[in-house]
């Protein structure tokens, strides 16, 4: 099937918000700083995921005090409640959550695989029924955009025709060209060039050729960043790995590549290692909130009965406050009862978990360790 | 410990309960509020968002029931609660109970007393609390006590007597095993006095615990309903009368600012802190004014305010009924309103905590409609420091002879309904 016709309503010559640091040599591994309206970031970088204006039980200070410098907001969620006028009225989602730093905002177009029973995709839009109230809401491009405007975040994404990677056949391809067709549409809307950034995101599936095809054609559009996109959702990992390692080896270099929805440790790792710079993922803190921690050999179900008499922390090694104050006895009673205290300590130490990985990520490859690096963690896990 | 008395006004007592903790260098306000958690922890908070609270009392309040489950695995511990749960820092009081979940009745005997945990009942014999006690290691303790005889229903006067007589013994066989016990040298038994609403009990049982060499005195069981109000003042006056003046008094089940200042008035000097933490779970933030500068341009706001919040409860009364039993209280503004979709001040203007210095009402009511977790929290941060700047507050009122002005506002502000605590249960 003929790529859509190649006049990208592209952008005037977007702007170079990333700069590489340094690069591993001996991998596609690159160190590098995203310059965004709200404040550099180091990258490789971990994104935590705080869906409705909020990181779950955790404050914008002490989200702050652990070294995160952007994370995410959903389109979708926040469309419903509060609203992009109410969001608008209150000087944005920064204003509204009271955040400093950088937010990325994705389209709303991942709730299309996950509540599908809700939603029915066109070449319009994506139509949803709210599962709050009943009403039906069209998802356009247009309108993706118009809310993500209106949420002012410093990294918007594309709406994108999303079908899971255990999808096959003719649907795979038909959102492919669909994506494409939406990211001009995207482009034409967007009003706030100068103050957010438009990624658009790499489809095509499972499929070598699918996706070499969306490579070609999106990069042909001078966006800021490039999301790799339709991943990590039930694919197995070889399937995954190489999908990845493709459409890092075709896309620029000078520009940041976004993983959507990895968060594994190993996934981090390998994925850095293949060229990705950001990554987001609900599994750090969505995990704590099961009473679950993340340590370098996997992780801790602290509500086990194993330790309740266990006296050290969940890693004596980690800095964040919940390790420097907490024994994992003291987490395993405070799991046990009814007080949300305990969920906020495990979320505290994943993020930090997460964060502290992707510094020493970036450490490694700018001293030029970074295959060293990768083996020890392999050697660990 | 010393308890030094600055003055008393009108039977409240303002002053400051000195040398207190295992280095005996920490000192307390009375009156003065406990700070309430539950299993160790302040509801919601991790310790970075709870030091955020200014005025923090000196002194946590830990609860049997929590923690008494984790008697083998403190024992093991060694270091006593305080290290355990992360507040090494802080004085700690064990009550036996929470005063937010009630315990059922009837499993109270001559040798034991029971408590309920999330495993399940933990039944406990003068030497098992003691034990406890031991792994714990707290600075204050609640004795052991049968605290079945409330004033919440009508007790026969053989229950009261039962309790006041099972009380002394547990009070007794406990002292002689702290005797006995080097590692709880250091801790303080709070004597508890019990009695029901039987007024020849509750003296007995105020002087012949007195008579005992306790650090203070526990008054239990003084919740009932509005109807019998009146007379459990009355009560609460005569037991106080017949205690020491150097040393504290405590009540157990009394937190709303109303009741507070009617007990202080009848020298009780420390209270639970749960409260707030009552009003969080509903969605509710506190507002009360206790800010008793007159002021005549502001009291007319005051006044004007407080009618129309007054009126307004009045209507959202009929439909709301919060969660566990508790009536929403005039004290309190509820964020899951709609009116407070699109309300970019904060919970109270002019407040200096986290929440209100960062957040606004439209964003807490966004966090309740949603489920977020960030509700509770943000809503704790401001409810303790709401609340302990009206313990701040009370003391400033004694100390410049205010404190009818300051009950006066708290009274006008107070709804007439049914209040839990001292006036319902």
């Amino acid at each position: 099937m003929a790529a859509a016709a190649a006049s990208p309503a592209s952008l005037e010559s977007a702007p170079r918000i990333w700069r590489l640091v340094a690069e591993c040599g001996r991998s596609r591994a690159r160190a590098g700083e995203l310059r965004l309206p709200h404040g550099p970031v180091a990258t490789p970088v971990f994104m935590p995921v705080g869906t409705q204006a909020t990181m779950k039980g955790i404050t914008a200070e002490q989200l702050d005090a652990l070294g995160c410098r952007i994370c995410l907001g959903n389109t979708y969620h926040l469309g419903l409640r509060p609203g992009p006028e109410l969001i608008q009225k209150a000087q944005g989602l920064h204003g509204f959550m009271n955040w400093p730093h950088n937010l990325l905002t994705d389209s709303g177009g991942f709730q299309m695989v996950s509540l599908v029973s809700l939603s029915e995709v066109t070449e319009e839009g994506v139509r949803f029924r709210s599962p709050y109230d009943g009403d039906e809401t069209l998802l356009s491009p247009e309108r993706s955009v118009e809310i993500q405007n209106a949420l002012g975040s410093d990294i918007i994404m594309q709406l994108d025709d999303v079908v899971s990677s255990t999808v096959t056949g003719p649907r795979v391809e038909e959102a492919m060209y669909r994506s494409i067709r939406w990211l001009d549409r995207c482009i034409a809307a967007h009003r706030r060039q100068d103050k957010q950034n438009l990624f658009a995101i790499i489809q095509g599936g499972l499929d070598a050729d699918l996706r070499a095809a969306c490579l070609e054609e999106m990069t042909k559009r001078d966006v800021p960043g490039f999301a790799i996109g339709g991943l990590s959702g039930g694919e197995s990992k070889d399937q995954f790995w190489k999908m990845v390692a493709l459409s890092t080896s075709r896309l620029p270099k000078d520009k940041p590549r976004y993983l959507m929805g990895v968060g594994y440790a190993t996934d981090l790792v390998v994925c850095v290692a293949l060229g990705c710079d950001m990554f987001d993922c609900v599994f750090p803190t969505r995990t704590a909130r099961f009473g679950s921690a993340l340590v370098p050999t996997g992780n801790l179900q602290l509500k086990k009965k194993q330790f309740q008499k266990d006296f050290r922390p969940i890693d004596p090694k980690c800095a964040c406050p919940t390790c420097q104050k907490h024994s994992r006895a003291f987490l395993h009673a405070l799991l046990h009862s009814d007080n949300t205290a305990a969920l906020h300590h495990l979320t505290v130490h994943n993020i930090a978990y997460q964060l502290q990985l992707m510094g020493a990520l970036r450490a490694s490859i700018m001293e030029k360790r970074f295959p060293e690096f990768v083996r020890d963690f392999m050697d660990t896990i | 410990m010393k308890l030094s008395l600055t003055k008393v006004v009108n039977g409240c007592r303002l002053g400051k309960i000195k040398n207190l903790g295992k280095t005996g260098d920490h000192t307390m306000d009375i009156p003065g509020c406990l700070l309430y958690t539950k299993t160790g922890s302040a509801p919601h908070l991790t310790h970075h968002t709870l030091r955020s609270i200014h005025r923090l009392p000196a002194m946590a309040q830990l609860t049997l029931s929590s923690l008494a489950e984790y008697h083998e695995v403190l024992t093991e511990y060694k270091e006593g609660i305080g290290k355990f749960i992360g507040m090494p820092e802080s004085l700690l009081y064990c009550s036996l109970h929470d005063p937010v979940s009630p315990c059922p009745a009837g499993y109270i005997t001559n040798k034991s007393v029971s408590v309920w945990g999330v495993g399940g009942r933990v039944e406990m014999t003068a030497s098992k609390f003691m034990a406890i006690q031991q792994a714990l290691q707290p600075d204050w303790f609640q004795c052991l006590s049968d605290g079945e005889a409330s004033c919440a229903e009508a007790s026969s006067i053989k229950r009261a007597r039962k309790s006041v007589d099972r009380s002394l013994l547990f009070l007794d066989h406990c002292l002689r095993l702290q005797e006995e016990s080097e590692v709880l040298q250091k801790s303080t038994i709070i004597g508890v006095i019990e009695g029901g609403d039987v007024m020849e009990e509750r003296l007995r049982s105020a002087r012949e615990t007195a008579k005992r060499p306790v650090g203070g005195f526990l008054l239990d069981g003084f919740q009932g309903n509005p109807t019998t109000l009146d007379a459990r003042l009355n009560l609460l006056s005569a037991v106080t009368a017949e205690l020491p003046e150097d040393k504290p008094r405590l009540i157990c089940g009394v937190s709303q600012p109303d009741e507070v200042l009617e007990c202080i008035e009848r020298g009780v000097d420390l209270f639970e802190s749960f409260f707030p933490y009552q009003v969080t779970e509903r969605g509710g933030a506190l507002t009360f004014s206790f800010d008793y500068h007159p002021n005549p341009e502001q009291t007319l706001l005051q006044q004007n305010g407080t009618q129309e919040e007054k009126q307004y409860v009045h209507q959202s009364k009929e439909m709301k009924t919060a969660s566990d039993n508790q009536e929403v209280t005039s004290f309190e503004i509820n964020l899951k309103e709609k009116k407070y979709q699109e309300d970019f001040d904060p919970l109270v203007r002019g407040c200096s905590c986290y929440c209100c210095k960062n957040h606004t009402r439209a964003y807490i009511h966004h966090l309740l409609v949603t489920n977020e977790l960030l509700a509770g929290v943000l809503l704790m941060i401001h409810n303790f420091e709401h609340y302990f700047g009206f313990f701040h507050s009370v003391r400033e009122a004694l100390k410049s002879d205010r404190l009818p002005q300051l009950k006066e506002l708290i009274r006008r502000q107070a709804s007439g309904a049914w209040h839990t605590g001292l006036t319902s249960r």
